[in-house]
C-alpha cells in the first residue's frame, strides 16, 4: 500500500445518493410512487419467533476426559451444568485466545509493511502482546487438562466466539486496511477479551475456585493492558491527523 | 443387504413436492453431528447439483421431453437446496471447505477402494491423493488465519499430513484426459462410481470458486484460486472416463442409478434421525425417477435398461474413514503423475505440464507458502510449545521502531 494514501483522501465514492442528481431523484420518485409488499416489518419476527420455538440449540458441551470435571473441581463439589458452565467459558476463553495470536500475526506484517507512526505500536510491542496471547492460551489448556476437560473440544461458547470473531479476522488481514483501520477492529476483540477474562475471573471466585480464579488474574492484568494500550495508539494516531503531523515510519 | 430396483416403490412425481419451510430446515449441528452426517449432505447435494447441470445440458443439446426434463429437474433443484440448507450458520466458508475436502477424500477413497476396473481405479486414486492434499493445505490456512483446529470438523476420522504436493498437481490439459470406459464392457459400478467422483468434484470446483473471494487474506484467496484449478483438472478426469458414444438417455438413467445408489448407502448408514428421515424421503424420490426414465429409455431406445444400470444394488456406500486405504495409496503412489492418459512417476511428466506449471508457479505457490513448515497437532499447531514460543520477529529485525 502506498502510505502516502490515506483512506480519508477524497476520492471518487460512488455509494451515496447525492451523487446522481438525476438518477437519485428518480429512484426515490419510483419507489415512492410504487406500491410496497403487502404487510409489515413484523412478519419477519413472526418468522424468527416461529422458528425460535422449533429448533434446538447450537450444540452442546462435550463428554469430559474424564471424571474428574463431573465429580470435583478443586475439592468442591459442584452441581454438572455448574461445572458445565465453567468449562464453556474457559473453553471460549481459550479459542479466543488462540484466534488472538493469529490477530497478531496479521498485525505484525500489516506494521512491517506499512510502518507506523510516533508513539504508535512497534513490532516488539505486538510481539510480546502476541505471546501473551499465546501464554494464555497454554494456560487454559492445563487449566482445562487440570479439570479433567479436553482442551481440543469446541464448547458451544467457543463455537460463537468463533463467529464473533470472524469479521475482525477480514478486517485484520485484509492487505487494503490501514494499520489504524485494522486496530479499531482488533480493538473489538480486546474489549470483549478483558470483559470475558473478568467474568472469568468472577465464576471461579463464585464456584469457591480461589487458586483457579488467582491464576486467572494475571492474564486478566496483561488484557486489560492491550485493551488500553491498543486504545491509546488510536487516539495518539488520530490526535496526529488532526495536528497535520502524522508521519510513518519503518 | 440388497435394494432391489424394480420391486422398490418411489414417490409418484406428483408428491414431490416442498414449501419454503420444509426447505428450510433446522440445520445439523456442528458440534454435536457426526462428521459423516455433514459428509453425506455434501455428497448428495453434490450428486443433485450433478442431475441439474445434465438436464439442463441435455435441453440445450436439443433433447425431446423438455417437459418432463424441467419436472423433475424442479425438484432435483428443491432437493439440492434442502440438503444445503441442512449446514448450519456457524460452521465457517472456512470449515464448510474443510469438510468438503473430507467427503472429496472419504467418499473418494471408499469408491476408488471398491472399483472393479483398475485404469478407474487408478485415476480415482490420483484424485484422490491431491484432495488429501488439499485438506491438508486448508487445515493449515484455518490455522494461521483464523487459530481453529480443522479436526473438529474432521473428527479424527482423517488425517492432516501432505498428499501428493498440490504444487505438483497441476498438470496441461491433455494430460488430465484419461482413456473411456467401453459402455458395453464396464460394469455398472464403474459408471456409477465415475459419476459420482465428478459430482463430488464439480461441487468442490464451485465451492472454492464461490467461497475464494469471501476470504479478506490474499493468501487464502491465491490457495482458494489453486484449488478450484486443481479441482477443474479433476472434473475433466472424472468427465473423460464416461464413454462418449453413451446416448443422453443412457446417460440420464446412470445419473438417476448414481443418486439411488448414493441415498440408500446415505439412508443405510445416517445417524441423525432427522437427517436419516430427509434420505428416506429422497429415496423414494429417485427411485420413482430412475422408474420414468427407465421406460422412457426402453420405449425409446428400444433397449432394456438393465443392458445399462442393475437390476439391484448390492452393496450400500459405507460412508466410513478409510485411513487404512489412504494411507496405503499414500505409500505407494504419492510421486504419481499422468501424462497423456497414462500415469507415470512425476520425472516422466510430459514437457507440457513442466511448462504449465512452471508458468503458473513463477510469482509463488499460494499451496507451498500457506503450509510452509506446517505440522498439524491437536488443538493446533500453536498447541506445541516450540511453534508457540518461536520468535515471530523478522529476520536482522529483532526490535520494532
Amino acid at each position: 500500500m502506498n502510505r502516502a494514501r490515506r483512506p480519508t483522501d477524497l476520492a471518487l465514492n460512488r455509494t451515496g445518493i447525492y451523487l446522481s442528481p438525476t438518477d437519485g431523484p428518480a429512484v426515490v420518485e419510483g419507489a415512492r410512487d410504487a406500491p410496497s409488499s403487502p404487510g409489515c416489518a413484523r412478519a419477519l419476527a413472526e418468522v424468527r419467533r416461529q422458528y425460535a420455538g422449533e429448533v434446538g440449540l447450537i450444540g452442546h458441551m462435550p463428554a469430559p476426559a474424564s471424571l474428574r470435571v463431573v465429580e470435583n473441581v478443586g475439592g468442591a463439589v459442584l452441581r454438572r451444568h455448574k461445572v458445565h458452565l465453567l468449562l464453556d467459558k474457559l473453553g471460549e476463553r481459550l479459542a479466543f485466545e488462540r484466534t488472538g495470536v493469529r490477530l497478531f500475526d496479521a498485525l505484525m506484517a500489516k506494521l512491517e509493511a506499512q510502518g507506523s507512526w510516533d508513539r504508535g505500536p512497534t513490532l516488539a510491542e505486538l510481539a510480546q502482546f502476541r505471546a501473551d496471547e499465546a501464554h494464555h492460551f497454554a494456560l487454559l489448556q492445563d487449566v482445562l487438562i487440570n479439570l479433567g476437560a479436553d482442551p481440543t473440544a469446541i464448547t458451544p461458547s467457543a463455537d460463537l466466539a468463533g463467529v464473533e470473531l470472524a469479521g475482525i479476522v477480514q478486517v485484520v488481514s485484509d492487505p487494503r486496511t490501514t494499520l489504524p483501520q485494522a486496530l479499531h477492529a482488533h480493538l473489538v476483540a480486546e474489549l470483549v477479551d478483558s470483559t470475558s477474562w473478568e467474568q472469568l475471573v468472577d465464576l471461579a471466585d463464585d464456584f469457591g475456585e480461589a487458586a483457579l480464579a488467582h491464576k486467572l488474574r494475571e492474564p486478566l492484568a496483561q488484557e486489560l493492558r492491550h485493551r488500553d494500550t491498543v486504545t491509546t495508539w488510536l487516539k495518539r494516531h488520530a490526535a496526529l491527523v488532526v495536528g497535520g503531523t502524522l508521519k510513518y515510519s519503518a | 443387504m440388497t435394494l432391489d430396483l424394480l420391486r422398490e416403490h418411489g414417490t409418484p412425481l406428483a408428491r414431490q413436492v416442498f414449501t419454503w419451510k420444509d426447505l428450510v430446515r433446522e440445520p445439523i449441528s456442528k458440534l454435536d453431528d457426526e462428521a459423516f452426517t455433514r459428509v453425506r449432505l455434501i455428497v448428495g447435494h453434490a450428486v443433485e447439483q450433478a442431475a441439474v447441470r445434465f438436464q439442463h445440458a441435455a435441453v440445450r443439446f436439443g433433447a425431446e421431453h423438455r417437459l418432463l426434463l424441467a419436472d423433475i429437474r424442479r425438484v432435483e433443484h428443491h432437493q439440492a437446496t434442502l440438503l444445503r440448507w441442512l449446514q448450519p450458520a456457524d460452521q465457517s466458508p472456512l470449515e464448510c471447505s474443510i469438510a468438503v475436502a473430507q467427503a472429496a477424500v472419504e467418499v473418494g477413497a471408499q469408491i476408488a477402494r471398491c472399483e472393479p476396473d483398475p485404469y478407474v481405479a487408478q485415476a480415482l486414486r490420483l484424485g484422490l491423493l491431491e484432495d488429501f492434499d488439499h485438506l491438508y493445505r486448508l487445515a493449515a490456512l484455518m490455522d494461521r488465519l483464523e487459530g481453529r483446529d480443522a479436526n473438529a470438523i474432521l473428527q479424527s476420522y482423517t488425517d492432516i499430513r501432505p498428499g501428493r504436493p498440490t504444487a505438483a498437481q497441476h498438470r496441461a490439459p491433455e494430460d488430465d484426459l484419461r482413456r473411456w470406459y467401453d459402455r458395453y464392457a464396464t460394469a455398472p459400478a464403474t459408471k456409477l462410481h465415475a459419476r459420482i467422483a465428478g459430482a463430488i468434484a464439480y461441487q468442490a470446483r464451485d465451492h472454492y470458486l464461490d467461497v475464494g473471494p469471501t476470504f479478506a487474506d490474499p493468501v487464502a484467496r491465491q490457495l482458494y484460486a489453486e484449488l478450484a484449478s486443481v479441482k477443474e483438472q479433476h472434473v475433466t478426469q472424472c468427465e473423460s472416463l464416461l464413454d462418449p458414444a453413451e446416448t443422453w438417455l443412457e446417460r440420464w438413467l446412470l445419473q438417476e442409478a448414481a443418486e439411488v445408489y448414493l441415498y440408500w448407502g446415505c439412508l443405510s448408514s445416517e445417524s441423525n434421525p432427522r437427517v436419516r428421515a430427509v434420505w428416506d424421503r429422497f429415496l423414494a424420490y429417485e427411485l420413482e425417477h430412475l422408474r420414468i426414465v427407465r421406460e422412457l429409455f426402453e420405449k425409446t431406445e428400444m433397449r432394456d435398461a438393465s443392458e445399462v444400470v442393475p437390476l439391484c444394488f448390492s452393496e450400500p456406500l459405507q460412508f466410513a474413514g478409510e485411513r487404512a486405504f489412504i494411507r496405503e495409496v499414500l505409500a505407494a503412489e504419492a510421486d504419481l503423475g499422468a501424462a497423456g492418459t497414462e500415469f507415470v512417476p512425476r520425472d516422466a511428466e510430459s514437457r507440457a505440464t513442466q511448462s504449465y506449471r512452471a508458468q503458473l508457479e513463477r510469482d509463488g505457490s499460494p499451496s507451498e507458502t500457506v503450509a510452509a513448515g506446517y505440522r498439524w497437532s491437536p488443538g493446533t499447531e500453536l498447541a506445541d510449545p516450540r511453534i508457540r514460543d518461536a520468535s515471530v520477529l523478522p529476520p536482522l529485525k529483532a526490535t520494532g521502531s
